[in-house]
């Protein structure tokens, strides 16, 4: 998956966390937490779901990695680059 | 022959989950959703650990702890149950306050509570956001030194009203005093006291029935009145748990039964390292409780006005200690209307509820154990007919739990109500580096305790499970679905 298409997949699992809240005018620079109600287990939850849909596992670790959309595809796309797109 | 609770289950599970309290229960309903083979034992013979519940003829039934809960129980419950169960949940209508410094009634939210604080306790506007805007950043690695009590007093100096408002109900709710980390009460003030109190319309019998129904679905093979007796570990490795005299295999054991008990009872402590152990020797536990639970007669009704929570309380000062104490002046009263179980006959309810010790009621020979229940429930009806006139007459069952009562129903060391405290946390947490594949989903920390914090911690120990066997079935089997 390109950089292009790892975006509008966590774009998805977003829509899906948080179906109330309007992600058309997400910047991709700024915390996703400045942007949107989301708390601790709405992101342990796109964890989960990065898990079920691609296999991919993000150590408690790495969870820094997805404060923002610029660094959760920076984290994502080394990742991802093999996978296709469902 | 005395019936085998565990015909037909077999050798060996991905998972075995002890213990069917709502951090259990969703952990394992997580894990079999995702089509892993799972064993939930519980040792009782129902399920929903302190999430329960009891009959008495003529339809009666009584909640231990369907106090309220705060509204991320309907996000919870969507993602991690079913939509049905979430949609029942809904917002109690009136909490009410009354003790000697003020008495006043809240639907428990952000804005009524600003509203108060300004009108009625003469602050500042400017204090009051800052204060709720510092409860709201408050993150889990925050500093631990500063204390609730500090908390209070930077941002309201000496205003006990303030602190007895702000306190009163989360000291209820998870037993935290003044002396605890203030992060513990910023995380939980948050969820709790800014969007209002929530129950579970249908009862606790409802909820459980419908996760019992749910975890079936997902393929979970649960087994009540089948209590583990050993968890097995090698080599640091967990390999399955003893129960009724038998050995089953699992790859990964959650321990759903009190932190204390996973590590002292069920594990052999030669699996663990000595200081760990030390550590979690040193974890305090949390306070127990005492209740008393009163039905009316079914031709008696309680005016809605009364409320559906109220904080009451005779002492003149609010001492999170006090609360504590066998001489009860503080108790929270729960009542129940027909609109509970809207399916069910129309029934008033009441329960009251007081943070206790154990030590205060464990060792009493039967009859001053008995003698100490009747004064319980004499002086709680005393304390009830302030709200309800002629509680005595009208009431026509009443009977009381003691902390001896929960400890006999968990197996909880201490019966206690809320887990641990803080320090708590990080002894759960740190149990699968000592043990790989052994985890601890239970309540813990002040903040992972409660109905909503049970059932979010089971879901972050379900995501830990699932990261172990990815890992593992990626070095036995090639992954080839990519
Ligand atoms: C009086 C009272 C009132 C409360 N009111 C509220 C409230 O209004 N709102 C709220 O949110 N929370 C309330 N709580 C707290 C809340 O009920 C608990 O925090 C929560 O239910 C705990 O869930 P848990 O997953 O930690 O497990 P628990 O409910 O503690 O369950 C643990 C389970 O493990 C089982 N078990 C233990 N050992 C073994 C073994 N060896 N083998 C098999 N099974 C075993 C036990 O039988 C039990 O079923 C209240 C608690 C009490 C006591």
């Amino acid at each position: 998956m390109t950089a292009a298409e790892i975006r509008e997949e966590i774009l998805d699992i977003l829509s899906d966390i948080a179906p109330d809240e309007d992600l058309s005018g997400l910047e991709d620079g700024v915390a996703f937490r400045d942007q949107l109600e989301l708390d601790s287990m709405d992101f342990l939850d796109i964890v989960m779901e990065l898990r079920k849909r691609h296999r991919i596992q993000i150590p408690e670790e790495d969870y820094g990695a997805l404060a923002s959309m610029a660094s959760t595809v920076e984290y994502l796309t080394p990742r991802m680059k093999d996978m296709e797109r469902a | 022959m005395p019936r085998d609770f565990l015909t037909g289950a077999r050798d060996a599970y991905d998972v075995i989950v002890i213990g069917g309290g709502l951090g259990g229960l969703t952990c394992a309903n997580l894990l079999g959703r995702s089509g892993h083979r799972v064993l939930l034992l519980e040792q009782h013979y129902k399920l929903g650990g302190l999430a329960t519940w009891f009959k008495r003829p003529g339809g009666r039934i009584f909640d231990i702890s369907l106090h309220g809960f705060p509204v991320g129980m309907i996000k919870s419950c969507r993602r991690y149950w079913t939509s049905e169960i979430a949609d029942s949940i809904v917002p109690l209508r009136r909490i009410r306050f009354d003790n000697p410094m003020f008495s006043l009634t809240t639907t428990f939210d952000r804005v009524d509570f600003t509203r108060l604080l300004i009108d009625r306790f003469r602050l500042e506007r400017a204090a009051v956001e800052s204060f709720f805007e510092r409860a709201r950043g408050m993150r889990f690695y925050d500093d631990q030194s500063t204390t609730v009590g500090d908390l209070f007093e930077s941002f309201f100096p000496g205003r006990e009203d303030v602190v007895r408002l702000l306190m009163e109900p989360i000291t209820y709710a998870n037993g935290s005093t003044l002396e605890d980390p203030a992060i513990a009460y910023g995380i939980v003030f948050s969820n709790f006291m800014s969007k209002g109190v929530y129950i579970y319309e249908g009862g606790t019998d409802g909820l459980i029935a419908r996760m019992g129904r749910e975890l079936r679905r997902n393929g979970v093979d649960i087994r009540i009145r089948c209590p583990a007796e050993r968890i097995v570990a090698e080599g640091r490795r967990v390999r399955g748990v003893v129960v009724r005299g038998r050995f089953i295999g699992a790859r990964a054991v959650v321990s759903n039964a009190s932190l204390h008990a996973t590590l002292f009872r069920l594990l052999d402590r030669q699996q663990v390292d000595p200081a760990f152990l030390e550590e979690a020797e040193s974890v305090r536990l949390n306070n127990s409780s005492t209740q008393v639970y009163m039905a009316l007669k079914p031709e008696e009704s309680i005016d809605e006005s009364t409320g559906d929570l109220l904080f009451s309380s005779t002492a003149r000062s609010f001492r999170t200690e006090s609360l504590l104490g066998r001489d009860i002046t503080s108790r929270t009263f729960s009542f129940y209307y027909p609109r509970t179980r809207p399916h069910a006959p129309p029934r008033h309810v009441i329960v009251s509820s007081t943070n206790a010790r154990y030590e205060d009621w464990v060792g009493l020979p039967d009859d001053e154990y008995a003698r100490r229940k009747r004064i319980l429930m004499e002086t709680t009806l005393d304390a009830l007919d302030r709200y309800v006139p002629r509680a005595r007459d009208r009431i026509e069952h009443v009977e009381a739990a003691t902390p001896r009562t929960f400890e006999r129903y968990t197996g909880h060391p201490s019966g206690t109500s809320f887990g641990t405290k803080f320090e708590g946390l990080k002894v759960s947490r740190g149990v699968p580096e000592q043990v790989r594949g052994l985890y601890h989903a239970g309540s813990v920390g002040i903040i992972m305790s409660g109905w909503l914090g049970a059932i979010n911690y089971g879901v972050i120990v379900a995501n830990e499970v699932e990261n172990q066997l990815m890992a593992e079935s990626r070095t036995r089997v090639p992954a080839n679905d990519a």
